[in-house]
């Protein structure tokens, strides 16, 4: 029997059967499919979780304060210390190289008042470089400058939802003033939205200038964090130690272990997260992987009653004269034909799916030729191992 | 030539071994039209497995043509039912939702016949059973029974072989169309082809020209039959 008669005789084969055959594929495709599509949903949450971080300013070092030993042995936790300070602040900017910007920053909830309307919210007390830190945007106005943070000035800058929870949705309500922890404010400026919900939400905040928060709101003279933007993302390292040994010196702190303050940078973040994003790509891969196995078992099952159905076809076969060794050719090239016709039409539908869900949840979906690889040899692998 | 010299065939299912044939021998000559007849479980169907080389005897000589057969692989088997033996069954064996003349044409696809050949010769050797040419292209499942048994003698045919195996052709057909099927045989076997014909109907059997009857393994009588005296 040569090539070519194999080929022709599978396709007679393949379309005398239609709806066997249609059922076969389809078992491939959903099981191909869903493995892609999944995957790639996964690798495009791990992507979108990543630009999310990224958007929080990029090759941002944050210095928190760590717990307070001062008196006596017992911690009072991590962040309680109040040992950093606006000059801890400049002195970094000035004696470190390769940094960008430092923006200290104050942040205390405070209930915010404004002609009836009032609501609580995050006052953000910090210095004229905090956007450019933050990645923030100013849509209106402007923000907080050098000279308000000299000055003491009562002025603030709304992010948009706390503009829409206070003045109503697209107002511009700059020149009025609000009222927060009972002293006057003057809106200078809006910020542009980031989109953040939730936990964090990085668009319910008010800026004012640090000194006037320290002095006015908090009455204290220490900072939250020192934000730090490094030049690159190479630079970070050098900057992170850099800061560490210049705070434990102006801090009079020997022992490193001691210290009262803790550095924590962007990369740190993002590497605990992507393992969050991988281990949710490989429970998806998972999942996808079991409907793949289910698939595989349809194929098996289908060529089995594909045997069996046909044995009396074997038989006049043999009869006529075909070697045990052509049938077998011929059964296998029947397999093969069905998982790979399948595999082709699950690699389009995965493709398709990820492809819907991204355009209509606008999650970013990637899809990986890994994947595609590894569902389209899984089938394969069944299919000539079954055939 | 068919030769058959004390062929014995055991079964083993267990520990229980089943005697089928019991020392069969006799020998048909080309252009021969036999019929073998006996009841079921005389053991014709095995005779038939053996002379059709889809098995060998358990001991014995067959020879076929000049050569013995009776103890040659699965895959030398294979070549010589492909050259040398035509097989039509009982429940035609055609591949369904298949056309006509692609089940004619499959023999020759096992037998490497040129792809520009192939429908030429399924198409005379269709015509040669008599099968209406509008039919050739319809599905296999859409025809009648005696047009199907035709189409099967016609796919028995198509590599010329110098036996046709016949094992009850016209059980699952109506006596008319049995009748013509039959006909066909004998239109065949006029045409010098060796024809052997397997049945337990006396009256079928009486198409042929010799009748072997088989009982319990054993060739109880072996004799010309009326039809061939008549002619």
């Amino acid at each position: 029997m040569l090539i070519s008669d194999l080929f022709e005789e599978t396709y007679f084969a393949i379309s005398a059967n239609k709806i066997r055959s249609s059922l076969t594929i389809l078992g491939i495709v959903i099981g191909i499919g869903s493995v892609i599509a999944m995957i790639s949903i996964g690798q495009g949450a791990a992507g979108s979780i990543e630009s999310r971080i990224q958007s929080m300013g990029s090759n941002l070092i944050t210095v928190m304060p760590g717990s307070q030993r001062s008196f006596s042995q017992i911690s009072s936790g991590r962040g309680s210390a109040q040992t950093l300070t606006i000059e801890d602040a400049e002195i970094i900017a000035q004696e470190i190289p390769n940094i960008q910007a430092v923006a200290p920053e104050l942040s205390q909830r405070y209930q915010v008042v404004v002609k009836g309307q009032n609501t609580n919210t995050r006052i953000i007390g910090t210095v004229s470089t905090y956007p450019s830190v933050k990645n923030i945007e100013i849509a209106l106005g402007s923000f907080i400058s050098d000279q308000n943070v000299r000055s003491n000035s009562k002025v603030a800058v709304l992010g948009p939802t706390t503009r829409d929870d206070l003045f109503g949705e697209n107002t511009v309500p700059i020149g009025q003033t609000i009222r927060i922890n009972g002293i006057n404010f003057k809106v200078i400026g809006i910020t542009q939205s980031k989109g953040g919900t939730g936990f964090g939400n990085q668009d319910d905040m008010i800026f004012v200038p640090i000194t006037t928060a320290q002095r006015f709101l908090a009455g204290v003279d220490y900072v939250s964090t020192i934000s730090v933007q490094a030049e690159s993302s190479q630079a970070m390292a050098s900057v992170q130690s850099g800061i560490t040994n210049l705070l434990l010196r102006l801090h009079n702190i020997g022992d490193p272990q001691m210290a009262d303050f803790s550095i924590l940078s962007q990369q740190d973040i993002l590497e605990s997260a992507s393992s969050i994003t991988d281990t949710m790509t490989i429970l998806l891969a998972a999942i996808a992987g079991i409907s793949l196995i289910v698939g595989g078992i349809g194929i098996m099952n289908m060529m089995m009653t594909t045997v069996t159905e046909r044995t009396r076809e074997i038989g006049l076969r043999k009869a006529i004269g075909a070697k045990r060794l052509d049938i077998s050719l011929q059964f296998l090239a029947e397999a093969v034909m069905l998982t790979f016709l399948g595999g082709a039409m699950g690699i389009l539908l995965g493709s398709g799916l990820a492809f819907v869900i991204s355009f209509f949840t606008g999650l970013a979906v990637k899809i990986s030729l890994f994947s595609i690889i590894l569902a389209f040899s899984v089938s394969a692998g069944i299919g000539i191992g079954f055939g | 030539m068919i030769e058959v010299k004390n062929i014995t065939k055991v079964y083993q299912s267990g520990n229980v071994e089943t005697k089928v044939l019991k020392g069969i021998s006799f020998s048909i000559s080309d252009g021969e039209f036999v019929a073998i007849m006996g009841p079921s479980g005389s053991g014709k169907s095995t005779l038939m497995h053996i002379l059709g080389c889809l098995d060998v005897p358990t001991s014995g000589q067959y020879f076929l043509g000049e050569k013995d057969v009776s103890q040659l692989s699965d895959d030398e088997l294979a070549d010589i039912r492909k050259k040398k033996i035509g097989f039509v069954f009982q429940s035609f064996n055609l591949l369904p939702r298949t056309t006509v003349l692609r089940n004619v044409v499959l023999p020759l696809v096992c037998a490497n016949v040129s792809r520009s050949e192939r429908g030429e010769i399924a198409r005379k050797s269709l015509t040669k059973v008599g099968l209406d040419e509008t039919l050739f292209h319809h599905l296999s499942n859409q025809l009648s029974g005696g047009e199907m048994q035709r189409v099967a003698i016609a796919r028995a045919l198509v590599n010329n072989p110098s036996i046709i195996l016949a094992d009850e052709p016209t059980g699952n057909l109506d006596s008319k169309t049995g009748e013509l099927v039959l006909k066909t045989f004998q239109n065949l076997n006029q045409q010098g082809r060796t024809i052997i014909l397997i049945t337990h109907e006396k009256y079928i059997a009486e198409y042929a020209k010799r009748i072997i009857s088989i009982k319990d393994g054993e060739i109880i009588e072996d004799v010309l039959s009326h039809h061939s005296e008549a002619v």
